[in-house]
């Protein structure tokens, strides 16, 4: 019976069962594809139409090619804001990448409550970032706030912080830093703890000092992980927006306006839509660039 | 089951007809923009209005968040049971109500049938985008408008900033800002100042008052890029010159634009306190309220938190005066918010009952009476109840009805008025720290005149 049967349906007969295996899967697949295309697809070919239109909220939209794009490379500041969100950027991923590996390290060694000094050193990391901004916009403040009184006590003058345009950037990187160094803190121990003891208990036998150990094994051994770190910390900070925004707006002027901020005013204050969409499409393409090219470094660094 | 009316005209329709015609014909014979509905009393129409026309319908709406709304919002019960509307009222702060309100009425589908419309910065985008409707049809008709409603009452500056340049009147008179001088009476007493009239004693002043070594400044004003531009816009008018005329004209380099600034460069990078390039009207309230700043320049509606003793360290202290004059004239800059019906709205009939009762002379007088902002009403101003009530001092009025008597609106009326706001206001904070006026005034209307040719040609 089962002869007859295979006869019946032959080998055309087989690729029909495989393509109703398939049509099965595309079943099961189909509710993932319409929601991905719906909320990721979707607005991104959006995105890239909009960006190819002259299009003013209450105006009609007309087409125009690559123009927005070319009027982006000639427009000051944009460029200014490009190379403020660098240097924001790597203010922002260089000092939580230092003070947290350091911090991991120190929260490594057993000590007294440790467990409670971790838990409130991550408190930061755990806060609502606009709930955070303004308490640090109260801080700045230069008459009022308590970090001038601060520097008073010991006898430093007064700073202007983020009320200066050649202070804003720092202060705002003290922010991001103060905020982000326990998430690479939390990722380097994690690091460390999977670390072998072997390497370590070796150097100690062959005379080796802390800080050689350090230098030599600890660190090599625990740098993937600081790299992880890295990337997470690139994408964040280049995309930093909330805290900038809830302090400075992006001033004093446009001292602290970040891409993020230049894109908000664009889509949100003037109504844009084609020139902030270019703006959009460019700044993804400069993450996904820095993304890339991170994790291809993170990839050769592995020692596992 | 349904009825069915039966063809012709009922009693009730008679009698309406005729009152409207009554209406009608007394708005041909009067001389006012509005007899109609100024003349109309209870008595004339007796039957055609009726509060409870719209029982039962529920509305929504968004307010941004100020101590008017907060009014509005504390006598809403009173609303709803005079007309039976259930009202759904949204409130956010202002920046972030007209991002909503701009994305929801481009969607072609807001979530919300009543609505503000700020001025001095919306006017010119809505009007072309006709998001709001055309209330002049609802203002003249006996069975929308209340008898006692009593439009005529608005000054004929709010009806003006009310009507688009088309005809279309698509708010009506919520709030009017004038901008005034405030000044520490104490701060000037003790070093023998008088309460400067022009633009040179408002200067002379804030150079004699400046104290830093106390901890006193003295001037403050916004520094804030895009909120400062109003500062810079309202000194001009001491000039008697605008940025944009009205043929859409730009007028920022001349030489009123770079006295205007050069006088805003003086007063804030001299003597304002150290970071006032980041300076909004909430920092300067702080500065002002904290009794380190002698003069604050900006809009009337800060009494309430200046005499409020858990706010402010000057209550009693505070002196409200005219914005001095300048060289060539005197004038007080103006702005306003007015009320209107979305276009989209289901409901304009129950939305239009509303914004009508949240402009009636009763609100209007207790925004007076609260110090929370002026009224286009000129009645409220002499009305005994508000004046009984007030919470601020009678030398607050008093600056106010003078402020009307020389009120213009301070920002120009087109649609780019953020971006012009936001390009010159960088031009100007950037003078703050040191940068040379007029050639900040050059770059930004380089900058600023291709989008403005732009929204004029389209």
């Amino acid at each position: 019976m089962v002869n007859a049967r295979e006869a019946a349906v032959g080998s055309g007969g087989r690729a029909r069962a495989s393509y109703r295996r398939r049509d099965k899967y595309v079943r099961f697949i189909l509710p993932a594809v319409l929601v991905i295309s719906a909320v990721i697809i979707f607005p991104w070919l959006f995105t890239l139409f909009m960006s190819l239109h002259d299009w003013q909220v209450a105006s009609p939209r007309v087409f125009v090619g690559l123009d927005n794009y070319l009027n982006l490379v000639g427009d000051t500041r944009f460029r200014a804001a490009v190379g403020r969100t660098l240097i924001y950027a790597a203010l922002a991923v260089a000092l939580p990448t230092v003070i947290g590996t350091i911090a991991a390290v120190l929260f490594h060694r057993d000590f007294p409550l440790r467990g409670l000094l971790r838990s409130i050193y991550i408190l930061p990391m755990v806060a609502t970032p606009v709930a955070i901004a303004l308490v640090w916009t109260m801080m700045f403040h230069p008459q009022l706030g308590v970090l001038n009184y601060l520097l008073s006590l010991v006898g430093l003058p007064p700073s202007l912080w983020v009320y200066s345009p050649q202070t804003v950037i720092p202060s705002l990187v003290l922010v991001e830093t103060w905020q982000w160094t326990p998430l690479v803190m939390l990722i380097v121990l994690g690091g460390l703890s999977a670390l072998p003891t072997e390497p370590l208990e070796s150097a100690a036998i062959d005379g080796a000092n802390s800080w050689q150990v350090f230098r030599d094994i600890t660190l090599p051994m625990v740098l993937p992980f600081i790299m992880v770190a890295v990337v997470l910390r690139t994408i964040d900070a280049l995309k930093a927006f909330d805290t900038i925004f809830t302090i400075t707006q992006g001033g004093p002027g446009t001292a602290s306006e970040t891409i993020n901020i230049y894109l908000y005013l664009q889509a949100f204050s003037f109504f844009r839509i084609g020139h902030a969409s270019a703006v959009v499409v460019v700044f993804f393409v400069i993450i996904v660039a820095f993304s890339l090219t991170l994790l291809g470094v993170r990839q050769r660094m592995q020692w596992a | 089951m349904s009825i069915r009316r039966r063809p012709g005209y009922s009693r009730r329709d008679v009698i309406r007809a005729g009152a409207a015609a009554i209406a009608a014909s007394s708005a041909v014979a009067g001389s006012s923009r509005w007899p109609a509905l100024a003349q109309s009393t209870p008595e004339a129409t007796p039957s055609n209005f009726n509060w409870k026309k719209y029982e039962g319908e529920t509305i929504d709406v968004l307010l941004s968040l100020s101590p008017r709304s907060d009014i509005l919002t504390k006598y809403q019960p009173e609303f709803e049971e005079l007309t039976g509307i259930k009202v759904n009222a949204d409130v956010v702060p202002e920046q972030q109500q007209r991002q909503k309100q701009v994305i929801e009425f481009t969607s072609g589908n807001p979530s919300f049938d009543v609505t503000e419309e700020s001025w001095h910065v919306q006017k010119g985008l809505f009007g072309q985008g006709k998001f709001l409707l055309d209330l002049r049809d609802f203002l003249n008709d006996p069975e929308m408008t209340s008898p006692d409603y009593d439009f005529a009452d608005f000054s004929a500056a709010a009806v003006a900033f009310a009507t688009q340049p088309d005809g279309r009147i698509d708010t009506l008179p919520y709030n009017i800002d004038y901008w005034i001088l405030y000044w520490n009476k104490e701060l000037f007493d003790q070093k023998g100042v008088a309460f400067p009239k022009t633009f040179d004693e408002m200067l002379e002043a804030a150079k004699t008052l400046n104290d830093p070594a106390n901890g006193v400044y003295g001037f403050v004003a916004r520094g804030l890029k895009n909120a400062n531009t109003p500062v810079w816009t309202s000194f001009m008018q001491g000039w008697d010159a605008k940025p944009v005329d009205d043929q859409g004209q730009l007028h920022t380099t001349e030489e009123p634009a770079v006295a205007a600034a050069t006088l805003y460069q003086s007063l804030l990078a001299n003597y304002a306190p150290p970071g006032v390039n980041g300076f909004n009207w909430n920092e300067c309230q702080t500065t002002f309220g904290q009794g380190t700043a002698a003069m604050w320049f900006d809009g009337i509606g800060f009494a309430t938190p200046l005499e409020d003793p858990s706010k402010s360290k000057v209550v009693g202290k505070v002196g409200y005066g005219l914005q001095p004059a300048g060289p060539v004239a005197q004038h007080s800059g103006t702005f306003g918010d007015g009320m209107g019906v979305s276009a989209q709205s289901s409901k304009p009939g129950p939305a239009y009952f509303y914004c009508q009762w949240a402009t009636n002379k009763q609100n209007q007088a207790r925004n007076l009476a609260a110090g929370a902002g002026a009224s286009g009403r000129v009645s409220v101003y002499s009305d005994p109840a508000a004046l009984e009530n007030l919470t601020v001092p009678q030398e607050w009025v008093d600056t106010l009805i003078a402020s009307g008597k020389i009120g213009l609106p301070s920002l120009p009326q087109i649609i780019p008025v953020t971006e012009f706001r936001d390009i010159f206001g960088i031009a100007l904070t950037n003078m703050i720290s040191g940068a040379d006026p007029k050639q900040e005034l050059e770059s930004a209307t380089e900058q600023f005149r291709p989008i403005l040719e732009k929204s004029l040609g389209s």
